[in-house]
């Protein structure tokens, strides 16, 4: 591979690892309305969906915050790593789930699995999604009522906990986009003359 | 070709990804061109405003075509509201600046995404097909590669007209069986998704072959292939066949020559012997109309069952997440899901918004009344639709039984341009998903055919619609 082109570099979208305490949402199948209702996409930007991550089920039926809600708990400020159930991030391919999760502060989560929408759409916008076998992710959603700090290292594909360690696959091309915040598609438009080929390749065929 | 050379054979989803492959590097995705981009107002503003920032142009604005739909509203005169308004007039401000083809408000052709495309003739077999929108599997239909893309992906499209993919892994989902009266493509989907679940096809494209999908019209097609994404597949397709070129004959935007071109498309089949990386059998010769309980399309059951017990689920988190769905739906397992009152039905969606779907709905209420205490809401997919569903009188039917005839849009589906259920009431609806707040902030949805939905708006209940016809 050519490795990502260094133009147009998004430094935003850089990670290379996060240290920081759990939050855990223990649930299974978490699909994009869920992370972010359709009412909140009535916008042109990305501003603003942070503080709607999550809305109907951070916030009672009279608007109030859920006292019992991970992300609404005191002692869970700051959390950078969301622990989930199976299939996070499935259905609507809105990429406002990752720009609401980015705007909360969310850098990492991890799960079981993930929906491919989803996957692609939170490489994109700097966060990490971590898969591990379902016993890692309960060990770490475990931790949800400590202030035991775990870190997510991109560079070694390792999370580390005070008394474990776990690593993780991620595609490799991925993984360089994000230890060097690039964003693809000033990859993509390094192969302008290649696509050029290709539709002139494809007239001629068509013509021929 | 020399005889001595081994033809490899090659799966339908095969043939289209190496057509399109402009670059291929060992570890980095593929580079794939996209032959057909879809636009609409919800996913598209951040990415023009990307092309803005960057100073880049749209590189194919005739392979580009755009609509409004997710957020305009459906009642005839009705003003969106201010944030609506300023999403829908974005768009049609970048469709200008850019050159790009838009059927806005008020366009003859206007209509959601997913149903103007292909009766526009712009989805044709072997193409790939994006657009930033989870339902974009619908144009799998007719023999193209099509799948759904986030906003940044909407940007390296209209910038590049091509996309980084990791080729995904393929399935043959093989259908078989005659279907029963009463019984429909979305009973079929439905019944496929409560078998492999919702991530059952993650990272994986279906190709849906079998007796029953040969037997199937264009828009039957579509329904099965729309909600592929509901079982976490990228992609849904079917081989184009004398019923796609009979679909496609006449087609406005038709792409001309078109024996030549049915020539070529007769070619995109699967090859004897090709491989599937997993294989999925579903028999639907007695399939009993299903309907959705919970709070996922792969929670479905037959109209004829009980609401299951938690206690059954195989495993801990199933039975959680089975009692977090039946808490927010309000639903006791055990009982019958017949019979259950619904306040709200909705016909429409790119699932079941076409003119089949409205003949379907109005076969039940032509000389029936809509239940006291049921509001019933039908749709039309597209103008075009809309015009032939009132050449047919269709209007007047759903008038006469009591339901509300509206203009084009994702409507209650998405429930971000003013049609919503209530939160608490429950609606039967012909769309695609019924999770937590889908249909509004707390809505509960029961996901069914259009004959099951209009039967439902009849009985003021979920019902059996074999009782009906």
């Amino acid at each position: 591979m050519n490795g990502p082109a260094r133009t147009l570099a998004h430094p935003s979208h850089g990670f290379t690892s996060v240290r920081s305490i759990i939050a855990s949402l223990p649930m299974e199948n978490i699909d994009t309305d869920q992370i972010i209702p359709a009412r909140f996409l009535k916008i042109t930007d990305k501003a603003g969906l942070g503080e709607h991550v999550f809305e109907d089920l951070r916030r009672a039926p009279d608007g109030s915050l859920r006292a019992d809600f991970p992300l609404n708990r005191s002692d869970r400020a700051g959390a950078a790593i969301l622990v989930a159930g199976d299939n996070f991030g499935c259905g609507s391919s809105r990429e406002h789930a990752a720009w609401a999760l980015s705007g909360a502060g969310i850098r990492v989560v991890v799960s079981t699995s993930f929906a491919d929408i989803f996957r692609g759409n939170a490489l994109k916008n700097g966060i990490l999604p971590v898969v591990l076998p379902a016993a890692e992710v309960r060990r770490l959603a475990g931790l949800d009522r400590t202030t035991t700090a775990v870190t997510v290292d991109l560079k070694t594909q390792e999370v580390q906990w005070p008394d474990g360690r776990a690593s993780f696959q991620i595609d490799p091309f991925a993984r360089a986009c994000l230890l060097e915040g690039v964003d693809e598609l000033g990859y993509i438009l390094a192969h302008d003359d290649a696509i050029t080929a290709f539709e002139q390749r494809r007239k001629g065929a068509a013509g021929a | 070709m020399s005889s001595s050379e081994t033809v490899v054979p090659r799966t339908l989803f095969e043939k289209i990804w190496d057509s399109h492959l402009v670059v291929s590097e060992p570890g980095a995705p593929a580079l794939l061109y996209i032959d057909l981009h879809l636009v609409h107002e919800v996913t598209s503003p951040q990415a023009f405003a990307g092309l803005r920032k960057r100073g880049l142009s749209v590189r194919r604005p005739g392979r580009t075509v755009a609509t409004v739909d997710h957020s305009i509203p459906t009642l005839q005169g009705a003003q969106a509201d201010p944030l609506a308004a300023a999403q829908i007039a974005m768009l049609e401000k970048n469709a200008a600046e850019f050159g790009i083809r838009l059927f806005g408000a008020g366009s003859p052709s206007q209509g959601i995404v997913h149903v103007i495309g292909p009766e526009l003739g712009f989805t044709q077999p072997g193409m790939t097909i994006v657009c930033g929108d989870s339902h974009t599997s619908t144009h799998g239909a007719f023999g193209a590669l099509a799948f759904g893309i986030g906003t940044s992906e909407v940007e390296h499209v209209l910038a590049s007209q091509c996309i980084l993919q990791h080729r995904p892994r393929t399935a043959e989902v093989r259908i078989e069986g005659t279907l029963q009266p009463g019984v429909t493509a979305k009973d079929v989907i439905l019944a496929l998704l409560a078998k492999i679940g919702i991530g059952g096809g993650t990272g994986h494209v279906f190709e849906y072959t079998g007796s029953t999908v040969r037997a199937f019209s264009m828009e039957e097609r579509m329904t099965l292939c729309n909600m592929s994404i509901e079982g976490g597949a990228r992609a849904g397709m079917i081989a184009p066949d004398d019923t796609t070129f009979a679909y496609m004959a006449g087609r406005k935007h038709d792409p001309g020559q078109f024996d030549d071109a049915v020539r070529n498309w007769r070619l995109l089949r699967t090859d004897p012997g090709a491989h599937y990386d997993m294989t999925i059998s579903l028999d639907v010769a007695n399939l009993p109309p299903m309907v959705t309980f919970g709070t996922n399309p792969g929670m479905g059951i037959p109209v004829t069952a009980n609401i299951p017990e938690p206690g059954m689920a195989k495993d801990a988190a199933g039975r959680a997440s089975l009692e977090k769905a039946l808490a927010y739906m309000g639903l006791r397992p055990g009982t019958p899901i017949a019979g259950q009152p619904v306040q709200h039905a909705f016909i429409g969606s790119c699932t079941n918004g076409r003119l089949s779907d409205l003949r379907m709905a109005a076969s039940i209420l032509r000389g029936r009344k809509v239940a006291a205490g049921v509001r019933l809401l039908v749709v039309p997919g597209s103008q075009h639709v809309k015009r032939q569903a009132e050449q047919e009188g269709l209007d007047h039917v759903f008038k006469e039984a009591g339901g509300e005839w509206r203009e084009p849009g994702c409507s209650m589906c998405i429930a971000m341009n003013g049609d919503d259920v209530p939160a608490g009431e429950y609606a039967v609806s012909t769309s695609n998903r019924n999770f937590e707040g889908r249909q509004g902030k707390g809505s509960r949805t029961f996901l069914a055919s259009p004959l099951t939905a209009a039967a439902a708006a009849v009985a003021g209940t979920i019902v059996d619609v074999r009782t009906f016809v």
